[in-house]
């Protein structure tokens, strides 16, 4: 049956490979789309969500995806756990309102995200949704261990079958890690296995490295047959990463492979943007949400199968629903415009960072993302000056010290980092943390110095 | 009149000085870091001539005046006593003359000398009555001021405002909580039965004043011939000193209050320079009788007003563990906002010095304890949480210096622009730069980089002398594990390189204090 299964898909895969200039990737309403586009930029609150249809096997994917990285937590006796009646919620409402996509990984928070998913998710029937988790194999990447860690997911999820299966953040450590991992210890053979098989429906990975890298896994494409790939693709990154996302999006899209996106907002960095540029934003649609940009931009391309968005209130899973029911995809102008304001935003010097928490737990006790969230939040607004002749300077230096104890414990500042470099290898976006930290921790000092 | 100036100018001078306790922020002690500076004992241990000669002159003109005004301990006491006769209108004449008990006022005051002189510094510490007040301002009342502040500071968070910010509540040492607990006992009680009691028995500060207001200018002066002996004067007399039958007062234990002035109808009591004779006097004893043909319960109202402002410390300590407790369920929600996947950090514990490190500006260790109150001021100033008084028990509350909570940074002065007793000298930011108070000794046996082999270079990357390099730990092996080594010549013990370093719960870098400070 799983076999049959599997030939029908790549019967489907032939016909769309010949039909090579055919939109293989379709909205599920196009009709309301299109009655859309005519619309003024007024709200359509009963439209459906928009839906992209799998090229390989026909899945009718929802354009929001659920990120699983960010699930709202509380404070139990002192430690963290994840608020699973919130999350039933979100996940009833995202449901509710057509989100079909869920990701995940073994290594989400704390590595408790697959059973709180699964948790929420296993009220609703199982084909009502698709499920991708990832193989988190970075610390030990020995064949047995690696095939524990799938097989783990399996029983997590509370599943027979993942539909979306990863090969989790290649990029960091390169081609050689890529083969590390997945190649010399014959895992990338397992998995296509299990993908025959029908345990795996669909097989990609998530990148985060440089263009050799990619260009490497593009290479790989004949052998392997990536169903999707997901990547970082938003409207800074789009123009401004290295290589662009623009770049790893047409170099899918070439192939017929489905892009599955993430940090669409850059872990909330493009919605926490500048006053100006919020602005900027504000008066071209002025009754839509800064976010809404972000997640119109990344929705907009047509071979983007899913949009992954972390969402930890129930506020952006609203907003976010309805800037896709349905998605009205950005013109040429809006393009260009939001091109524009990249241009802009690029010349805050901020730190990338997304706060996905891969750095954490820092062995010594660091708040690495609330040091380096603190530092961007100041500079978005205009709070960080080390020019002590400015007159703004006493009221600057008091809202970044004040805030900075309250964003983050004494203990846990930046001070305390000893430069071990432990946290360097995980960063997805490689920002070189304790460099980074450093250089914070100096403009504190000045700022405590400037008395 | 005399009476409420009086009571107006006690009122100033402790409302500022609880404040200087209280405040964390530095405003205070710049514009009233006087009013420490005036104190009596810490002035003369400080060598501090201009107060010394200033409060002795004040005496020489006006008698114990500084009891009543300056000392905050004798205010705090003044309030206690006029409590107890606001809630019972007959205990405001429960006093009777008594005799002066010379041996322990003398044997008191003796006892201190010694303890000076032998260098037995918590000793004379303990005796001095602003140092008592210190602590107790310290212990009691600067917690509740900063769980109130915290509050506000919780409030502003919340609606984004940077008015207010969050100061660590820590208990600071446990000697010097149970002495300022036994104190507080003392003066609540003492006050409470006999008035002025603590102050001519126990305080070498009012024994030493009494010396001199003996033979002050001004005084408490009985008309014989006005009198009628109805004793109400002495009945009400917080340091029983008015003997109102043979018309006589003991001014070495007046402390120039003025009460008596008031309570008696006959206007047979004045505070002049010679009562007899003279225009001047004449005038002042005008002014007197003038004071004194107001009704006795106006007295009593000009007394309530600012005695109660006085007792304000009190109440405001009610009212805030009041709001305090109402506001604990908001501050657990509060914390909620915390992410997840910390590792969990263990409290640091300090390390046993061989030598206390004491703060810059001191000199040495003898001379800091020859000249230290233990009052606390610095304690509660430091804005770095690394004075602390110590346990040991020859400077037993006497500040030293400690790095689990922060360091000295270099460019602060502030415990040395506050010190009032001389104790920690006035040192610019350039000097306490070169000043050497202690050394950084490394503990190999506690280092991760040592003992675990992980690449750390917390101590050398923040040590703000460039006091510590890192060498290899096998100097003859391949390159590997780095370990650091203080360069003893420039470091100046501030102690940085133990508040970062990462061995917990004792750092294994820490400083030795030096027992003579050194330039470097």
């Amino acid at each position: 049956m799983d076999m049959k299964r599997h030939i029908d898909r790549r019967d489907f895969l032939k016909t769309s490979a010949t039909a090579a200039a055919a939109a293989t990737v379709a909205a599920c309403a196009p009709g309301k789309v299109r009655e859309l586009l005519s619309d003024d930029g007024s709200r359509d609150d009963s439209g459906e969500m928009t839906c992209r249809t799998d090229p390989r096997t026909g899945a009718k994917v929802s354009l929001l995806g659920y990120g699983c990285m960010r699930w709202p937590m509380t404070e139990e006796d002192g430690k963290s756990e994840i608020d699973q009646e919130k999350v039933n919620e979100l996940v009833d409402y995202a449901i509710e309102h057509g989100v079909n996509y869920f990701d995940t990984a073994p290594v989400y928070i704390q590595g408790k995200s697959e059973s709180a998913t699964a948790e929420a998710l296993s009220r609703h029937p199982r084909e009502s949704y698709y499920i991708a988790t990832k193989l988190s194999n970075f610390s030990n990447y020995t064949r047995e261990n690696s095939i524990l860690m799938y097989r783990k997911s399996l029983e997590n999820l509370r599943t027979d079958h993942i539909d979306y299966y990863l090969l989790h953040a290649i990029g960091n450590g390169g081609i050689d890690l890529y083969k590390k991992r997945f190649v010399d210890n014959g895992m990338i053979d397992f998995l296509m296995k299990e993908r025959e098989e029908g345990r795996i429906r669909h097989l990609g990975f998530s990148f985060h490295g440089n263009k050799e890298t990619f260009d490497y896994l593009m290479e790989q494409h004949e052998a392997i047959h990536w169903d999707f790939v997901q990547i970082q693709y938003n409207w800074v990154d789009a123009k401004h990463a290295n290589p662009t996302a623009g770049y790893l999006y047409d170099e899918l899209a070439k192939r017929e492979i489905p892009s599955v996106i993430m940090e669409p907002l850059l872990g909330g960095r493009l919605s926490k943007v500048p006053e100006h540029i919020a602005t900027r934003l504000k008066e071209k649609a002025p009754s839509s949400s800064v976010a809404s940009w972000a997640f119109r931009f990344a929705g907009t391309p047509e071979k983007v199968l899913t949009v992954l968005s972390g969402m930890t209130y129930m506020e952006h899973l609203e907003d976010n629903i309805r800037t896709y029911s349905p998605l009205k995809p950005l013109d040429d102008g809006e393009i260009k415009y939001l091109s524009e304001t990249s241009d802009l935003l690029k010349k805050y010097p901020t730190v990338p960072c997304n706060d996905c928490k891969y750095c954490m737990p820092c062995p010594y006790g660091l708040d690495i993302p609330a040091i380096l969230l603190h530092y961007n939040k100041c500079v978005n607004e205009g709070l960080v000056s080390a020019d002590t002749s400015d007159p703004a300077y006493r009221k600057a230096r008091r809202a970044y010290l004040i805030g900075y104890n309250r964003a983050v414990p004494r203990e846990r500042q930046a001070e305390r980092c000893i430069n071990c470099n432990e946290c360097v290898s995980h960063c997805p976006q490689k920002i070189r943390i304790p460099h980074e930290l450093s250089k914070i921790n100096n403009y504190i000092e000045e700022l405590k110095k400037g008395l | 009149m005399l009476k409420k100036i009086r009571v107006s100018l006690a009122f100033v001078f402790f409302t500022g000085l609880t404040l200087l306790f209280l405040d964390f922020t530095g405003t205070v002690s710049a514009w009233l870091g006087w009013m420490a500076k005036a104190q009596f004992l810490p002035a003369i241990l400080g060598l501090n001539l201009t107060a010394v000669l200033i409060v002795l002159a004040l005496t020489l003109l006006f008698g114990r005046v500084y009891c009543s005004i300056i000392c905050p301990l004798g205010v705090f006491q003044d309030g206690v006593s006029w409590l107890r006769s606001r809630i019972r209108k007959k205990a405001r004449f429960r006093f009777r003359a008594k005799r002066e008990c010379k041996p322990v006022r003398y044997g008191m005051l003796a006892l201190v000398i010694a303890a000076f002189i032998a260098g037995f510094g918590s000793l004379v510490a303990l005796a001095d009555p602003y140092g008592a007040f210190g602590r107790i301002a310290s212990n009691f009342f600067a917690p509740l001021w900063q769980w109130g502040n915290n509050l506000l500071a919780m409030a502003a968070e919340h609606f984004g405002s940077y008015a207010f910010y969050s100061r660590e509540v820590w208990f600071k040492g446990l000697p010097t909580f149970l002495l300022a607990a036994a104190w507080l006992v003392l003066v609540v009680v003492m006050p409470w039965v006999g008035g002025r009691d603590y102050c001519n028995s126990i305080c070498p500060v009012g024994t030493v004043l009494g010396m001199f207001s003996r033979f002050s200018l001004f005084k408490v002066r009985i008309d014989g011939s006005a009198c009628n002996g109805c004793g109400l004067c002495e009945k009400q007399c917080k340091s029983s000193c008015i003997d109102s039958k043979g018309h006589k007062i003991d001014y070495s234990r007046c402390v120039a209050c003025m009460n008596c002035i008031g309570t008696c109808s006959k206007g047979a009591i004045s505070f002049s320079a010679q009562c007899a004779s003279g225009n001047a006097s004449k005038d002042v004893c005008k002014d007197a009788s003038k004071g004194a043909e107001a009704p006795s319960e106006d007295a009593g109202c000009e007394a309530s007003k600012p005695e109660g402002k006085a007792d304000d410390p009190g109440r405001r300590a009610f009212v805030t563990s009041a709001v305090l407790l109402a506001g604990a369920a908001s501050a657990s929600a509060q914390e909620m906002k915390l992410d997840g996947g910390l590792a969990e950090i263990k409290k640091k514990r300090s390390p046993e010095r061989k030598t206390p490190v004491k703060p810059a500006g001191s000199h040495s260790v003898r001379q800091f304890g020859k000249r230290c109150t233990g009052c606390q001021l610095c304690v509660m100033e430091c804005p770095n949480n690394v004075l602390r008084p110590s346990s040991d028990l020859k400077t037993l509350m006497q500040p030293e210096m400690s790095f689990e909570r922060g360091y000295c940074r270099t460019e602060c002065t502030k415990c040395s622009e506050i010190c009032p007793a001389g104790a920690i000298e006035r040192v610019s930011v350039e000097e306490k730069s070169s000043i050497k108070v202690g050394t950084a000794v490394v503990d190999l046996s506690l280092c991760l980089a040592h003992e675990e082999g992980i690449s750390c270079n917390a101590c050398a990357s923040k040590c703000p002398a460039a006091a510590i390099k890192r060498v290899p730990k096998n100097p003859d092996g391949e390159k590997g594990v780095m370990i650091p080594v203080v360069l003893e010549e420039k470091c100046i013990g501030c102690g940085k390189c133990e508040y970062v370093c990462p061995a917990r719960p004792v750092s294994a870098i820490h400083i030795e204090g030096v027992s003579v400070h050194s330039e470097i």
